[in-house]
């Protein structure tokens, strides 16, 4: 079987971001760039389903800028077939990141029997490639996902909703997986994996060879600012067990009155 | 004015809080709401009171457990009969599923958890954490409509003296269409409380906890708030808790009124995931803990000696 | 253009590597330390993500690497733990001398077998009364038929109680000194070996260090690599291998050093702010980063000039010297910024700061080092 992965590269959650100059987008330049964290379940997913059912390749789909694959690269390296990169500004909105990848499974001339995702990308927090990504396609979505079993397209798949409730659904047949921390533990692109990826078949395209253009912006956005620094708090020294009872009735005195959140 | 219509949930007799933050937020537009299933008295009075219109029970078959495709048919079907410019949503977890593949039904553009908006004229522009809240930015909608925005609960808050609305009732016979992805079951959660990302207040324990077992004196003091238990990512990497509870960048991103963290150290990470929470109580050890920085209530003490003083202070006020 | 930029695949080693050190090493480093307990199936990890035994050939089932990507996994995993790292290089150690000495039929017979399954060979060479002085070693190799008798003492043998393969030196003339020197690979399952207790250190205590007595053991000739007498030459081609090596652990156990002491000035105030704005501190940690820059760039140099080809034997011993000091200089001084708190287990320079030390010490002391160099400008012109 065919399967897709789309992976996105995000800054690094340590690094420090800051907004550029004209504040239309993040400063670039001195950020340490990662594979989206949930998106590593999703490699991990393909892997293990590939395994699982022979015969199977896997393709992973990246739009993003093209300056560097190391990314992909990391994917190809943790076992994955071939790579597809949409080279795109960092900053494309959900829609368009969409219509990038349907574009480029299409262009890969393969039919998708299985497209995995991470749930969300740890950058823009929107949440919507997947499932925008499977409308597009006409696919059903499951998004989410703590649990994959099954063979082929015979999917048994558990969505992880509030309070740590779980939604089963079953699939047979193409649709787009959306996996989340807990599904499975992504191993580490090994050193003979490293040296052997650079084989490996890596296609660039552009935004306008998959038919993405200017008409298909949908969201806009501006004014990026750091968020405002709120004004120091208070501290209290409680270490000594004389200290704790006064100190505590104080903090939720403040509570109630200053903060007026009881 | 702009025709707007909001989708909501209900749990138990009510409708969903942050749908009456969205509905007192829209006074003056046209606003209407949606539903899937039937609404209660008490529902439809609530959103009668923060300024709906029209109140539409979708009803039809296929319905009574969610989908993402069965919803999403149904809403659309919906939706093309009338001509709302706008779609708003809570940021709930079915929500963040079911919006996306709805505004890809209509080629339209969506604004994901924003927490902030207003109009120009009849032109939506919002403002929403990027990067895990590290950045905040000015969203605005081009392309077809309706455009679609969802928003992060506790986010708005709850007007003061809300302008009421006609608040009338209609059932509306909709289709699920073809549903690929069936539900199979739905097993319920350990916690019956609010998600983290809903939750009011939070109460999250850190690596100092040492072990899961200790997480007991958490939720007791939660007990006592109605508060939903978290934990940061060095005490879930530790076993200590479940990944559903973790807060943080690579967890989840939430806004509380009230935040108290438990033997938390502040990894940037972890600030990310919290620090828009409107009041932050840390109890740490280490007076130079990096969570204190945020903290606009910090305790230097032992959480363990802190936690149960505090629970009983809460219970004496609260009761 | 002179380029001083890694390839993209050395980028990933390092980027694999350092995933490889945070989460698996650090995470457990402490634990480890204190138990003196051998991680054992923690190796078995690294091994199986190929972090393990880069010396080997490809035709022997190696992954290929050169001199500089080995010197990137060293510098990575001894970020996560000197002391792991120790047993970790050890099986390099020992079987670079069959990579460079060994013929076609020892290399199918000893190196294949640790490309297969994770296996740990020990180098024997440091001997009770002999350790800077080599050629002095009194463990002898005797023939006898077809076989050779090996008798005598070793000392301080990284991962000796764990080993499948032991590679030794021994002479088979004591009068002859280095002339007399002959390399031999041991099974230590033979007959007449006994392996000593575990010695207790004052850093890398999760390695295992043992002494080891030879009674008449007997080895087949096939063992012997070159011929009886080559031993010396063959060490000192080795040397010229595993010294970058030496030096990239104490590379990355320097630049785990500062980055601890980095993180913690930004943390600590004192005099209401950061340390880290305070000019005392700043000069200590600027001082460190000159140090670290000048090891990577000895170090990476000393390995290049192995990848070429060409004689590294001065830069090698350079950047084994250098990057050993300074790694002792930059963990004390990361002592030094963490003031009471590094003195206290509970935080993680104290442990840099012993394990530090040794790397002045084994593989060549820093003082052999400087007699190296000076041998390489004063014998050689």
């Amino acid at each position: 079987m065919n399967i897709f992965v789309c992976i996105k590269q995000v800054p690094d959650t340590e690094t420090k971001v800051t907004p550029n100059s004209d504040g239309t987008y993040i400063e670039t330049s001195s950020i340490k760039w990662i594979m989206n964290p949930y998106d590593e379940y999703a490699v991990e997913q393909a892997l293990l389903h590939k395994a699982a059912n022979t015969g199977s390749t896997i393709t992973v789909v990246r739009v993003g800028a093209v300056k560097d694959t190391e990314v992909l690269r990391t994917a190809l390296a943790m076992g994955v077939d071939e790579a597809i990169l949409v080279d795109a500004p960092d900053n494309l909105d959900s829609y368009q990141t969409a219509k990038a990848i349907k574009g480029a499974i299409e262009k890969s001339g393969k039919t998708a029997d299985l497209i995995l995702t991470g749930k969300q990308a740890i950058d823009d927090d929107c949440l919507q490639v997947p499932q925008l990504l499977a409308q597009l396609m006409e696919l059903p979505s499951i998004s989410v996902v703590v649990g994959f079993e099954g063979t082929g397209s015979d999917l048994t798949l558990r969505r992880e909703v509030e309070g740590g409730a779980i939604e089963v659904y079953k699939t047979s047949g193409p649709c787009v997986v959306a996996c989340n921390k807990g599904l499975n533990s992504p191993r580490y692109a090994s050193l003979p994996g490293i040296m052997k990826a650079k084989k490996k078949p890596l296609a660039i395209h552009s935004l306008t060879d998959i038919g993405v253009n200017q008409d298909d912006v949908r969201v806009k956005y501006s004014n990026f600012v750091l968020p405002p620094e709120k004004p120091a708090g208070k501290k209290f020294e409680a270490m000594e067990e004389g200290q704790q009872a006064a100190v505590v009735a104080e903090v939720v005195g403040l509570l109630r009155t200053e903060a007026k959140v009881l | 004015m702009a025709n707007v219509l909001v989708f909501t949930e209900t749990q138990g007799e009510h409708v969903k809080s942050v749908t009456l933050e969205i509905l007192g937020k829209l006074a003056g537009h046209n606003v209407d709401v949606a539903c899937v299933g039937s609404l209660s008295d008490i529902a439809t009075a609530d959103l009668a009171k923060y300024g709906a219109g029209n109140i539409h029970s979708l009803t039809g078959d296929k319905l009574d457990k969610y989908s993402p495709e069965g919803y999403s048919n149904a809403l659309h079907g919906f939706i093309a009969d009338k001509s709302y410019d706008y779609v708003f949503a809570g940021s709930t977890s079915l929500a963040k599923d079911l919006m996306p593949r709805l505004a890809g039904t209509f080629n339209a553009g969506m604004a994901s958890e924003v927490i902030n908006f207003a109009f120009e004229g009849d032109n939506f522009h919002g403002t929403r954490p990027l990067f895990a809240g590290k950045c905040l930015a000015k969203v605005e909608l081009v392309g077809p409509k309706p455009h679609f925005v969802t928003v992060r609960p506790n986010a708005l808050g709850l007007p003061k003296s809300p302008t009421a609305g006609a608040g009338t009732k209609a059932l509306v016979a909709v289709s699920a269409g073809e549903i690929t992805a069936v539900i199979q079951e739905i097993i319920k959660g350990a916690s019956e409380k609010l998600d983290l990302t809903e939750a009011n207040i939070i109460v999250s324990g850190g690596r100092a906890m040492k072990n899961e077992d200790n997480f007991k004196i958490l939720h007791e003091m939660a007990d006592v708030l109605g508060a939903t238990v978290g934990a940061s990512r060095a005490a879930v990497d530790s076993g200590y808790a479940a990944h559903s509870m973790q807060v943080g960048q690579t967890g989840k991103t939430v806004s509380p009124t009230l935040y108290i963290a438990c033997g938390i150290s502040g990894a940037i990470q972890h600030l990310a995931g919290m620090r828009t929470s409107k009041v932050i109580v840390a109890i740490n050890t280490d007076p130079d803990a990096p969570i204190f920085t945020k903290a606009d209530y910090g305790i230097v003490g032992d959480l363990f000696q802190i936690v149960p003083i505090l629970t009983q202070e809460f219970k004496k006020l609260l009761n | 253009m002179m380029n001083f930029e890694y390839t993209i695949e050395q980028k990933e080693i390092r980027e694999m590597a350092m995933k490889f050190a945070r989460n698996e090493m650090m995470t457990v480093a402490t634990e480890f330390d204190l138990s003196g307990e051998f991680p054992k199936s923690l190796f078995e990890k690294a091994w199986s993500h190929g972090l393990i035994n880069t010396c080997i050939p490809e035709e022997y089932g190696g992954v290929g690497f050169s001199a500089v990507d080995s010197v990137i996994i060293s510098e990575c995993l001894s970020y996560g733990c000197m002391g792991m790292n120790s047993s970790i290089m050890s099986n390099d150690l020992a079987l670079l001398p069959i990579v460079i000495g060994g013929t076609h039929e020892q290399k199918e017979k000893f190196l294949r077998p640790f490309t297969e399954s994770y296996k740990i060979a020990s180098f024997c060479l440091t001997e009770p009364g002999n350790g800077s002085d080599a050629a002095g070693i009194k463990t002898t190799i005797k023939k006898d038929g077809d076989d050779f008798i090996v008798n005598g003492e070793k000392m301080w043998i990284t991962n000796a109680g764990f080993a499948d393969l032991f590679i030794l030196y021994g002479t088979s003339d004591p009068s002859l000194k280095h002339k007399g020197i002959t390399t031999i690979i041991i099974d230590p399952k033979t007959e007449g070996i006994v392996i000593g207790k575990s010695e207790k250190k004052m850093g890398h205590r999760c390695s295992d260090t043992r002494g080891i007595t030879f009674n008449n053991v007997r080895v087949p000739k096939e063992n012997i690599i070159g011929k009886v007498g080559d031993g010396w030459a063959i060490a000192m081609k080795t040397l010229d291998h595993s010294r970058p090596l030496v030096a990239a652990s104490a590379l990355g156990g320097a630049q785990c050093a500062l980055d601890h002491s980095v993180n913690y000035a930004k943390e600590r105030v004192q005099f209401n702010t950061a340390i880290a704005n305070h000019q005392a501190i700043q000069f200590m940690i600027s001082n460190m980063v000159i140090k670290v820059e000048a090891s990577r760039l000895l170090v990476t140099k000393a390995a290049w000039l192995l990848d070429k080809g060409e004689s590294n034997t001065k830069v090698a011993s350079s950047a084994k010297a250098f990057a050993a000091d300074a790694c002792m200089e930059i963990c004390t001084d990361a002592v030094q910024i963490y003031g009471g708190y590094g003195y206290s287990v509970e935080y993680p320079v104290e442990k840099l700061m012993r394990d530090a030390k040794l790397i002045q010490i084994y593989e060549g002391t820093s003082q052999i080092q400087r007699i190296v160099i000076a041998k390489e400008i004063f014998s050689r012109s």
